[in-house]
């Protein structure tokens, strides 16, 4: 444990080579902060995790440290996306593939409900438009 | 897609969900190393977008930026040709041929003038125009003529945007680059050998999103080009520790230590490789164990020996290294000056790779 708390990550094994950048516990600690503005202010944060330099091994070992919670749901759009609320609640990890599986990006978001999950507007309308023209060829064919 | 419909028209007449076009948008901005604050505006400002034509003209090269961009994973090359862009002209992907080609070409130049996108890779023979032609027309003429009417050139890949491998040292066709011709339009250099596809689709979208993207002195977008491979690189702390590999097969080496002894060239290096990293973010050449060629960089063919460590300072360069490191960014920047001084010293003398290079001994 360090001198927060914070469990010390673990490194994979798969990849004794690769020397820790650093940046796996301020993430976590990023993640915390924003935990707790979401809770002062409701403010929402987004981390692609893309956009930070991690060593072989120390993805894998942030998503093991986040662990999986209560919610695990799997989109089917332009490919499959996978939205995991983590063990800590409020915090969301968001993994896009392409339809080849291929992972094309990855966010941690905290907040209540991940924006994507929602339904949304334009789709609530178009299908009342469909719902509206089957009921309207049922009436027609009856 | 119909050339007068928006983007969002268009993917709401095939059905695409609102939720897969917020996807495409975050996949999007994390290609362009956007912060995720951007998604909505990327959204609302694709959905708008009209396809504008985009024409590809490819001189001296080697179709490695072409092989580079149609194994994107993050927008796939369907994606950007069919939803976002109209490719009105690439030899190597159209399916016209000869006549027809060209025909199509001079088309999207009358009917967008002044507006389409023109896409160069391959460096343009400077002496004799007749080292290389399309239709019998030579390269420097026909860059000349789709330029006048194009409303901003992406120099693709090494050779468009610095003159590339054609330019190294002899240079027998009197290579040049695409902003040694044209001086009048705005012009984004995408250097690589070859540039990483995401990079490539990433410049084309922020471009149709948001416009002109903020450049570097070489003409490079900040967002891609903006820090050195060294800066991002993972091996990075070994580096700040004064831990290198001597050679291929040492306990460095397979300890994971920093190349930099190696040749790498991430000091001097502007590029996203170290955290976009290629095929489909599997890896990059560092991680792979083999120092950074420096390939982004203009004439990095004739920097030295890929591998004799014309980087390595005269002195302790473990010192250099730790005090670099302790004293931040002040003396990281200058030992990086020291590092590009030197570079440049080995450019001006044309060092030439020898089998010696090749055993490392540095």
């Amino acid at each position: 444990m360090t001198a927060n708390g914070m469990p010390a990550p673990a490194f994979a094994a798969s990849a004794p080579c690769a020397p820790p950048t650093g940046n796996l516990v301020p993430l976590l600690h990023e993640i915390r902060h924003a935990l707790t503005r979401w809770l002062e202010q409701g403010e929402e944060h987004v981390i692609d995790l893309r956009s930070i330099p991690l060593a072989p091994g120390e993805e894998d070992s942030l998503l093991e440290q986040l662990g999986a919670g209560e919610v695990n749901a799997r989109l089917s759009i332009l490919g499959p996306s996978d939205i995991i609320e983590t063990r800590y609640p409020g915090a969301w990890l968001i993994t896009h593939y392409n339809e080849n599986e291929s992972i094309t990006g990855r966010f941690i978001e905290v907040c209540e409900v991940p924006g994507i999950l929602k339904s949304q507007a334009d789709d609530i309308r178009a299908g009342l438009e469909r719902l509206e023209d089957q009921l309207s060829y049922a009436e027609t064919t009856a | 897609m119909s050339k007068d419909k928006t983007l969002g028209e268009t993917l709401q007449e095939r059905g695409i969900s609102r939720r897969s076009f917020l996807k495409f948008c975050a996949t999007t901005a994390s290609m362009m190393a956007l912060p995720p604050t951007m998604i909505p505006v990327i959204a609302a400002t694709l959905e708008k977008l009209r396809r504008p034509s985009v024409i590809w003209l490819s001189f001296q090269e080697c179709t490695g930026c072409t092989e580079s961009l149609t194994r994107s994973h993050s927008a796939t090359i369907e994606e950007l040709i069919f939803d976002t862009i109209s490719l009105d002209y690439h030899h190597t992907l159209q399916a016209a041929a000869g006549t027809a080609a060209e025909h199509a070409r001079e088309e999207a130049m009358k009917e967008n003038h002044g507006s389409y996108i023109l896409v160069v890779d391959g460096s343009i023979p400077g002496e004799n125009n007749g080292y290389s032609t399309i239709a019998g027309i030579s390269n420097k003429d026909m860059l000349l003529d789709v330029a006048a009417g194009a409303a901003a050139i992406v120099a693709i890949g090494s050779c468009a945007a610095f003159g590339g491998i054609p330019k190294a040292d002899p240079n027998p066709t009197g290579a040049v680059s695409v902003s040694d011709l044209v001086k009048d339009k705005p012009i984004v250099n995408v250097p690589g050998c070859p540039p990483i596809p995401a990079v490539i689709t990433g410049v084309l979208v922020q471009f149709l999103t948001f416009g002109l993207p903020e450049l570097d002195q070489l003409g490079r977008p900040a967002a891609f080009y903006g820090k050195s491979i060294h800066d991002r690189c993972y091996r990075r702390p070994f580096y700040d520790k004064g831990l290198f590999a001597d050679s291929f097969d040492d306990e460095g080496a397979k300890k994971g230590w920093c190349l930099f002894k190696l040749g790498c060239k991430g000091p001097t290096t502007y590029n996203a490789c170290a955290v976009t990293k290629w095929n489909d973010g599997t890896s990059f050449p560092i991680e792979a164990g083999h120092p950074c060629l420096g390939c982004s960089e203009p004439d990095f063919w004739d920097a030295g020996s890929f591998y004799k460590a014309l980087s390595i300072p005269t002195g302790d360069i473990g010192k250099t290294a730790v005090y670099a490191g302790t004293a931040g960014l002040v003396a990281g920047a200058a030992l990086g000056a020291s590092l590009r001084a030197r570079k440049q010293s080995a450019v001006k003398n044309h060092e030439r790779v020898t089998i010696d290079d090749l055993d490392q001994e540095s």
